[in-house]
């Protein structure tokens, strides 16, 4: 664990410096919201059109992040130098799941009261600890496979077209678990908690691709 | 006591790149505290072998054992006993000297203060808190001497060490790379004349076929000539 959080503080660093991608996150997803805003002709939504745009929203802006994820590592040398220490490579895999996570959780402490003001018209309060929960599960699905299909692309040349391909795909039971948990949240009056069924199936998403990850991730830093 | 094993033992080493082949046939072996210089044109394999030697490529035919170590299989059981210093500085452009050596000494499980130790030697205390997109490639070289060293190897495997460096730089980095550093090195370098004075074995690559493995007194103007003909 120790070398996870000597990966991880180096991301961190890495990230306050440049300031590369969660800007760049939550400015896609604020773009989002205004288009959909003036698209849908309609000052407010709720319901499952609401966790349609929302868990959609984030997931394309997660590609964001996906995409940038390993390129300090290929670009400067970051594999060479981590493959060089006597260190366990599943370290990598942690850390970097745990980068993604953490971008995904800034993401969304912005881009959530920015959807609630912009497009929402129920109240984001009531709901606000169900949605939590929904939204943290949904992270660590988009973490493992958002991690696990950077370090595939990151070896191609055409790298920010694969991430899309393969992760998008992966992705999607996450994407209707999410959707679906957080509909009901989403309604004026409407549940405060999402349905156990929805949460199972994220936890278990997330578990089974955890358990994949771990599986085949030194084989993907082989030359 | 149990005779020490070589440092390096190559036996028909080969490694392709599709149908080209980077290295073929190269059997050399090195004793421990050795230097093994190894000689050849710009794509003769020097660096292929260095990346089989630091573990980073499979080789995919011949044997490899490092300090006794099979390789691939106990590449684990060598990876903290060698040291690596390539055309890449392997440091990220955006930290600074001291953040990344911070970072290489956490990875490698060392003290703290053998950075302050290696950056003085190379005299980059001054800088190091500079981000190292800022620092000159000679400065960002002697970084990378102080990060292939930090954890004090037991093999340093030199890709081109003095490369982008100043006559004083290359003294300043000589503690640490060179013989008195008193580990096994391995050494590529397009100066045949600079390589052979401190090598104590010569591997001469040619289309990464071994043109000779001898001793550098044995080395001659004829064969020099032809291995950069």
């Amino acid at each position: 664990m120790r070398t996870v959080g000597t990966i991880l503080r180096k991301d961190l660093r890495l990230e306050l410096r440049t300031l590369e991608t969660v800007p760049a996150m939550v400015l896609f997803s604020v773009a989002t919201f205004v288009i959909f805003h003036f698209a849908l002709d309609r000052a407010t939504i709720a319901g499952q059109l609401a966790a349609g745009i929302l868990t959609a929203t984030l997931l394309f802006a997660s590609m964001l992040a996906v995409n940038r994820l390993f390129v300090a590592e290929r670009e400067q040398g970051g594999f060479d130098g981590f493959l060089l220490a006597p260190v366990d490579r599943t370290s990598l895999l942690i850390a970097k799941a745990a980068a993604l996570f953490l971008f995904l959780v800034v993401l969304e402490v912005i881009a959530v009261p920015a959807f609630a003001l912009l497009l929402l018209g129920p109240s984001i309060g009531p709901p606000l600890g169900g949605l939590v929960v929904v939204l943290l599960l949904a992270d660590v699905a988009l973490a493992v496979i958002g991690t696990l299909v950077s370090a595939i692309a990151i070896h191609t040349r055409a790298r920010d077209l694969i991430g899309p391909i393969i992760g998008l795909p992966l992705l999607i039971p996450a994407l209707i678990a999410t959707a679906r948990g957080a509909g009901p949240l989403l309604v004026a009056h409407g549940a405060s908690f999402p349905q156990g069924k929805w949460l199972a199936i994220l936890a278990l998403y997330d578990l089974v691709f955890a358990l994949l990850a771990y599986a085949v991730f030194d084989y993907l830093l082989e030359d | 006591m149990e005779p020490r094993p070589p440092a390096i033992e190559l036996r028909g080493l080969a490694r392709h790149f599709g149908e080209r082949a980077a290295l073929e046939r190269v059997s050399v072996l090195v004793p421990a505290g050795a230097t093994l210089a190894v000689l050849g044109r710009n794509g003769a394999g020097k660096s292929t072998l260095l990346r089989i030697l630091a573990t980073l490529l499979r080789p995919q035919a011949g044997e490899l054992a490092i300090f006794g170590e099979p390789l691939p299989r106990r590449a684990f059981a060598v990876r903290g006993r060698l040291g690596l210093l390539g055309h890449d500085p392997l440091l990220y452009r955006d930290l600074t000297g001291r953040e990344n050596l911070r970072y290489h000494a956490d990875l490698h499980h060392t003290r703290h203060d053998r950075i302050e130790e290696v950056l003085e030697a190379v005299q980059m205390r001054d800088r190091a808190d500079d981000p190292v997109r800022t620092l000159s490639r000679g400065m960002t070289q002697r970084l990378a001497v102080c990060r292939a060293v930090l954890h004090s190897p037991e093999l340093l495997l030199l890709d081109e060490p003095r490369a982008s460096l100043d006559p004083g730089a290359g003294e300043l980095i000589e503690p640490l790379i060179g013989r008195s550093a008193k580990a096994t090195r391995v050494i590529t370098s397009h100066d045949p004349k600079a390589a052979l004075a401190e090598a104590d074995l010569v591997l001469g690559l040619r289309g990464g076929r071994p043109a000779f493995v001898t001793e550098p007194g044995n080395v001659t103007d004829v064969q020099l000539k032809e291995l950069y003909a």
